[in-house]
């Protein structure tokens, strides 16, 4: 049971949910930038949430199966067909033994997500399957590579209600310990303010423009380096803000302005070269009772799966389908 | 007239973080503090608590908001604040001593001379100082295991270069602000390529994955450069020929 890589995207690794308790030794979490995606995966394919997928940033690639296998697509939309037929996104499918998968350029949003029936089966490392380039851990996944999965069985052909979040948006902020460096009238801008998502994107983080003066905060060299959190939006010193993703250093020197929540980092992650965002800060507590509902929502994801019925007219070459037997093999 | 004190002070870091800082310039109280005010955190195991860390003059709680709530870990950091002066306690036990060969200089350490000057010292008596300091990991941080060393004495007070020297090797030791770094990985850098080492702070497959932890010392030895491509010859283990032991609590 495995995948093989024969063309993949420059920037596609393996991602889990990331490794937590190796802040004190300056090592992020890394993980999925678009963390709801997945979720999604896992409701598709009937599994837990905790195996780990091929994230492809901007690009997919092709895979061909070695074995019969599952998948599911997740994220940021991309073209994708199996044996030149188009396959829907956002839905598991099987794989036969010697198909191939092709996945294209990402049509909205930035992280696509492949999950295999078991999960990406690699060796883990302090917990994690992540790779986490900036630091050195593991590396992205090259022509020849082959993906194996974690132990599997399950249907497949099955499809979910994908939250709409890869086109920027709304993203809900707290405020943090630093925020009180910035003065009212700084913060009351950059509330108003419409940024667009700048060409300096990775994960480690992606920086944002907007018209008018940068946003400063009072002494803003002279502050001691201290702790980063994922989501936190830091002032560079040209005033641009960044948000920092999955990879971010753990620690910065940067007045960090706010914090994007949780729910919304998949959102801030997705947002496509050029795509607008706005912040809206709320309360601690407001915070706390979003990031509680979107646990809830994230546990409740598989109640949006359900069966992808073919449309006949979406099957470009329905004579490759053997109608006669009605079973179309997923072992020979 | 008296200057308002705010610290040591508490405040909520994102979502799901508080950190206590103890001052707004990194000192040896103020670190020593944040060492020991983490160890005790560390100690007192309070369930719903992800993990917890120091940087230069603060300590870090990250824990899960719908467990335990903001006020009361708040309360709770507080009630540990009042508990002693933390600029005064000890530091957290289980501590160890590093003895790290160091070439210091030649052609693997370029900037020694003029981190030497920057001190007002000559390179041999730059070298005897440097040599017999013993620094702390103050922090850990930029990337996996490397550590943030000092204080140094006041006249290693030395700003960082105006030009980043485009890339120094992994065990690189740098020099400014008073503090000592070993580089864990190739890296472009503004502070002084001092001296050389094949220490690896961070050590992928092996175990333990990092060698340093906060609060931890370490002392670089004078060593000619003979002896360290015979310690490189042989660092399978990746720990450069240093030496360790306990430190007495």
């Amino acid at each position: 049971m495995s995948l093989i890589v024969r063309r993949i995207g420059p920037a596609c690794t393996i991602q889990d949910q990331g490794r937590e308790g190796y802040l004190d030794q300056g090592l992020s979490r890394s993980g999925a930038a678009d963390l709801r995606a997945l979720y999604e995966g896992a409701a598709l394919l009937r599994r837990k949430p905790d195996l780990a997928a091929l994230e492809m940033a901007g690009m997919g690639g092709e895979f061909e199966a070695l074995s019969p296998v599952r998948i599911a697509l997740t994220g940021a939309p991309m073209q994708a067909s199996i044996d030149g037929s188009p396959v829907a996104w956002n839905a598991s499918h099987a794989l036969a033994k010697g198909q191939r998968l092709s996945i294209g350029a990402v049509l909205r949003g930035g992280y696509g997500y492949l999950h295999l029936g078991g999960g990406i089966a690699t060796e883990p490392f302090l917990g994690s399957r992540s790779a986490h380039l900036a630091a050195r851990v593991g590396r992205a996944v090259a022509a020849g590579d082959t993906l194996v999965p974690g132990p599997d069985k399950g249907e497949a052909g099955m499809k979910i209600a994908a939250e709409d979040r890869f086109g920027g948006g709304t993203l809900r902020v707290v405020a943090s310990f630093q925020t009180a460096l910035f003065d009212a009238e700084t913060l009351a801008r950059f509330e108003a303010t419409e940024f667009r998502r700048g060409p300096r994107a990775n994960r480690m983080g992606m920086q944002l423009d907007s018209d008018g003066p940068g946003f400063s905060a009072k002494g803003q060299l002279n502050i001691l380096s201290e702790v980063i959190s994922p989501g936190d939006i830091q002032m560079t010193g040209t005033g641009n803000p960044f948000i920092l993703l999955p990879e971010c250093q753990t620690t910065g020197g940067y007045p960090r302005i706010a914090t994007v929540l949780p729910c919304d980092l998949p959102r801030a992650a997705q947002t496509p070269p050029g795509g607008a965002v706005r912040f809206q800060f709320v309360s601690l507590d407001e915070a706390v009772s979003l990031h509680a509902a979107w646990l809830k929502d994230l546990a409740r994801l598989s109640s949006r799966v359900e069966p992808l019925v073919r449309d006949p007219h979406d099957i470009p070459d329905l004579l490759s389908y053997q109608l006669i037997s009605g079973v179309v093999s997923a072992t020979d | 007239m008296t200057r308002f004190d705010p610290f040591p002070l508490i405040r909520s870091v994102g979502l799901d973080g508080m950190l206590v800082t103890f001052a707004d310039t990194m000192t040896e109280q103020s670190n020593r503090a944040a060492l020991a005010f983490r160890g005790a955190l560390h100690e007192a195991g309070w369930e719903g608590v992800v993990e917890s860390s120091t940087s230069l003059a603060s300590a870090y709680l990250r824990f899960d908001p719908l467990r335990l709530s903001h006020a009361e870990v708040q309360a709770r950091l507080a009630a540990l604040l009042a508990e002693r002066d933390w600029y005064a306690a000890p530091l957290p036990s289980g501590r160890k001593l590093w003895r790290v060969p160091t070439v210091y200089g030649t052609d693997l350490a370029p900037q020694l001379e003029d981190a030497a000057m920057a001190a007002g010292l000559d390179v041999g008596e730059a070298i005897r100082r440097l040599g017999k300091s013993r620094v702390r990991v103050l922090t850990i941080g930029f990337a996996p295991g490397q550590p943030y060393l000092g204080p140094l004495a006041p006249e290693f007070d030395i700003p960082r270069l105006q030009q980043l020297t485009p890339m120094v090797p992994e065990g690189a030791l740098v020099c400014a602000i008073r503090q000592l770094i070993v580089f864990a990985g190739p890296t472009p850098t503004g502070w002084r390529h001092i001296g050389q080492t094949a220490f690896r702070c961070f050590r992928p497959g092996m175990e333990p994955t990092f060698a340093l932890n906060p609060g931890d010392e370490m002392m670089f030895e004078p060593i000619e450069r003979a002896e360290l491509d015979h310690i490189r010859a042989h660092n399978e283990d990746g720990t450069g020929g240093a030496t360790v032991e306990e430190i007495a609590a």
